[in-house]
């Protein structure tokens, strides 16, 4: 499902993910036709945890719930008599799909690492449906929370070292910079940065005004997250680099189009699902934390730099409004209104189909006039 | 109708069970004292009191409720003839007094016996009132209420070797407390970040060393004990020794992190071995080795293939307590489908047993049971698919002395005994 449209002007100094409430109202539009096939499908017994969303297969931007109870539950490892070897990379599966007898080792390759994708998808989606589902009466368990979010985090860190990871600015760009013109900017803007010598946090998404953290990481209390030594590479070496969110952004271009060439020509009738994976991850990715992409080190202690008045602290849920969808107030259950993630508005838009089991659509409903209000605003229009 | 146990813990002697539940209530057993007359009720737990802890609060402020559900209690060593017990719920500690009431004073001067005024006019002699027995009452009155000094929720308090402070530790801080003193408490640990969106980390349980007031342990969400000296500094941020597991490559997956996440830390009675549980094992650390703990336990290995259903129904996050017989020898856990699980360190032998109605018939044996984990099932033997993650058992306790064990099992206790022929 798309994310609000990113708006990306070429000096990339606004925010670009608020979009202009036309442009909103446009979305709402071309996302309602596809949401009269959205169903629920919820596998947990104590009612918290919804089954995880995966993408549409008619269309890359609808995120609907499985509709069959056992597809679901097999991709999960759930099913008692499906023991899957859940999230272990280069798990070889048989192919079952075609009647070749040797599977093409890119295609049965593709085939793994798009299920795996799946898979991994699947549990982001699943935790960031029990993020939002916050117990409204009494405050949520702080230590689940970070357990949860921790979780998005490496997926998303894996994503980003996948190359999968991707943020929709294009369609808004209008194709104004070539891709060599965003290249030479990412590497004016690495030098100026390598000259401070201190370690920063990046971020994945441009947001206006951003000032980098600047953290003392103290190296006994350091954890790193990585989901393999390629990854380690990966995260240690952005991590001695000064890496500008929108440079960021711009290598991920880079490697999404290094990524479908990887793929090779025998994937054609595997280039939906991967454009769709892709596609979607891009869109997931705007949806959830960019600043949790730097938490490559955990520290507590004491930061030396005060967050400036727009950091670029993505929320995990909403790209419209920092302050609004405050991190904290989600961890401590400060909530006077329903988050607006793109569940819950799939919830709001299509009541009739099944008990919502996020959020309530009633309160979605007004928050969508709130939410335009407030867009209206940061947008300036 | 009874509630969920939230808590359980014996007293010093052994003499007290005490139980908290989720509605805020304690309920406290006593054991029966032996007796020629009734010896078939020796060692046995009765109910002793029963009072109301906390009750269910609402915080204006953020519009939340605050729950009554007992956290812990811990007991204070017993000074005098009262019983002492610390109880807690999210965000309140209680020091509440227990004492007996068994005589009363009659013959009063002044009054009648039903308690009227007497006219002076009409006491024409003096006496001095007897004391008569009267039925057993025992009465529970808070002494000191500790609030206002966690943000986030209180997960431990631990009363300290001097019997003169006691901490508490939330998601964030850990403070220290005088038991004398409610008003004030001084913040030892702090691991807030400045930014709560940089928040990985939250601390899981903490205790006070059994012997050296100065030290106490901290674990948290990522699988880590910190043990820290307070005579190093007024914020022990930074600790004296570091303790952590390397992990192991193999098996890492998306779950690493959550199942790796501390949920119980105890110290032995030694002082000298602490333990930790984790999701699926116990381990026991040396104290004086940080990079390893020198026993792991497996508890509920099985599970391992089920992360990802667990995750689902939010059952990866239960949080299993653990602790350890009074010589240090053995440790036991809790698991699903009402199983409890005892291993014994020296022989290395481990056994599964459960705490059912069916099963525990008075002075029955308790059979051991086994969870089979793939292949042909054996007679007797539960399988993993067939297990009720809905029964688990969070919350023993070990007599300190002698070999009496206390279950928790959602809402019933079950107290099991060594069987002396």
């Amino acid at each position: 499902m798309k994310p609000w449209p990113a708006v990306c002007p070429s000096n990339c100094s606004v925010r670009p993910l608020a979009p202009s409430p036309a442009q909103l109202a446009a979305w709402l539009q071309s996302q309602h036709t596809e949401l009269s096939t959205f169903t629920h499908c919820n596998l947990a017994p104590s009612g918290r945890g919804a089954a995880p969303l995966i993408q549409h297969p008619a269309s890359k931007h609808a995120y609907v719930a499985h509709h069959q109870r056992t597809e679901v539950t097999r991709v999960l490892g759930c099913h008692s008599c499906c023991r899957i070897d859940m999230f272990s990379k280069g798990t070889k599966r048989k192919f079952s799909d075609d009647g070749d007898e040797i599977s093409d080792e890119s295609l049965a390759g593709a085939q793994v690492s798009s299920s795996y994708s799946l898979q991994r998808q699947s549990l982001l989606d699943m935790s960031l449906i029990k993020l939002q589902l916050c117990h409204m009466l009494v405050e949520p368990n702080l230590c689940r929370s970070v357990l949860i979010a921790n979780t998005v985090r490496q997926i998303q860190e894996e994503m980003t070292h996948d190359g999968t990871w991707q943020v929709v600015t294009e369609t808004f760009c209008g194709g104004s910079q070539s891709p060599s013109e965003r290249l030479v900017a990412t590497e004016v803007l690495c030098r100026s940065r390598e000259q401070d010598a201190e370690p920063k946090l990046f971020s994945v998404l441009s947001y206006e005004g951003c000032r980098e953290e600047e953290v003392v990481t103290d190296e006994t209390l350091c954890s790193v997250s990585v989901s393999d030594t390629a990854s380690d590479v990966c995260l240690s070496e952005s991590a001695r680099h000064c890496w500008e969110r929108d440079e960021f952004v711009e290598v991920d271009r880079d490697d999404e189009a290094c990524e479908s060439s990887r793929l090779g020509p025998g994937d054609d009738d595997d280039d939906d699902d991967n454009d769709d994976d892709e596609v979607d991850e891009e869109e997931e990715s705007s949806r959830v934390d960019p600043k949790t992409m730097g938490q490559v080190f955990g520290t507590f202690e004491i930061k030396n730099s005060a967050p400036g008045p727009d950091s670029a602290l993505e929320e995990l849920f909403s790209d419209v409004d920092a302050s609004y969808y405050d991190l904290d107030t989600m961890l401590t259950g400060i909530q006077s209104a329903p988050k607006m993630g793109p569940y819950d508005l799939l919830d709001s838009l299509a009541p009739s189909h099944g008990p919502p089991s996020i959020g309530s659509p009633s309160n979605c409903r007004s928050d969508l006039n709130e939410l335009d209000h407030i867009m209206e605003i940061i947008v300036g229009s | 109708m009874a509630d969920i146990i939230s808590t359980v813990e014996f007293n010093y002697s052994g003499e007290l069970l005490a139980t908290g539940d989720k509605g805020g209530r304690v309920v406290i057993f006593q054991r029966e004292q032996e007796s020629k007359n009734r010896p078939l009720s020796r060692g046995e737990y009765n109910v002793y009191s029963t009072f109301q802890s906390h009750e269910p609060e609402f915080d204006y402020l953020k519009s939340l409720e605050i729950e009554e559900k007992i956290n812990k209690i811990r007991w204070l060593p017993q000074q005098n003839a009262a019983h002492f017990l610390l109880s807690t719920n999210d965000k309140t500690i209680k020091l509440w007094k227990i004492s007996e009431r068994d005589k009363r004073a009659e013959g009063y001067n002044l009054k009648d016996e039903d308690g009227r005024l007497r006219d002076p006019f009409r006491i024409t002699t003096l006496r001095v009132p007897v004391l008569m027995p009267m039925d057993l009452m025992v009465e529970a009155s808070p002494r000191r209420i500790f609030a206002n000094a966690h943000t986030y929720h209180i997960n431990s308090i631990s009363v300290n070797s001097d019997h003169e402070t006691y901490l508490s530790a939330d998601d964030l801080r850990i403070n220290l407390w005088h038991l004398e003193i409610t008003d004030r408490s001084f913040n030892i640990v702090d691991i807030k970040p400045a930014n709560m969106e940089e928040l990985t980390e939250v601390i899981t349980a903490a205790e006070c060393h059994p012997h050296q007031c100065n030290v106490f342990v901290y674990s948290s969400s990522k699988g880590t004990i910190r043990l820290c000296d307070m005579r190093a500094a007024a914020l022990c941020d930074r600790h004296s020794k570091f303790f952590e597991e390397p992990e192991d490559p193999s098996s890492r997956s998306f779950f690493s992190e959550i199942i790796s996440s501390i949920s119980d830390v105890k110290f032995s009675h030694s002082g000298r071995y602490m333990m930790t549980r984790d999701y699926l094992s116990v381990k026991v650390w040396d104290l004086n080795m940080e990079n390893r703990p020198v026993e792991t336990y497996q508890v509920h290995e099985y599970l391992r293939s089920k992360l990802c259903s667990l995750y689902e129904n939010d059952c990866i996050f239960d949080k299993f307590e653990c602790c350890w017989n009074g010589s240090d020898s053995a440790i036991m856990t809790g698991s699903y489908n009402n199983f409890f699980r005892m291993f014994d360190r020296n022989t290395r032998r481990d056994i599964t047993l459960e705490a059912s109605r069916e099963n525990s018939k008075p002075r029955a044996m308790l059979k051991p049971r086994k969870v089979c984990t793939g292949g042909k099932r054996k007679k007797d033997e539960i399988s993993v698919d067939s297990l009720d993650f809905n029964k688990k058992i969070l919350h023993t306790a070990w007599h300190p002395k002698e070999n009496v064990i206390a279950v928790a099992a959602t809402n019933n206790l079950y107290i099991f005994q060594d069987k002396i022929n």
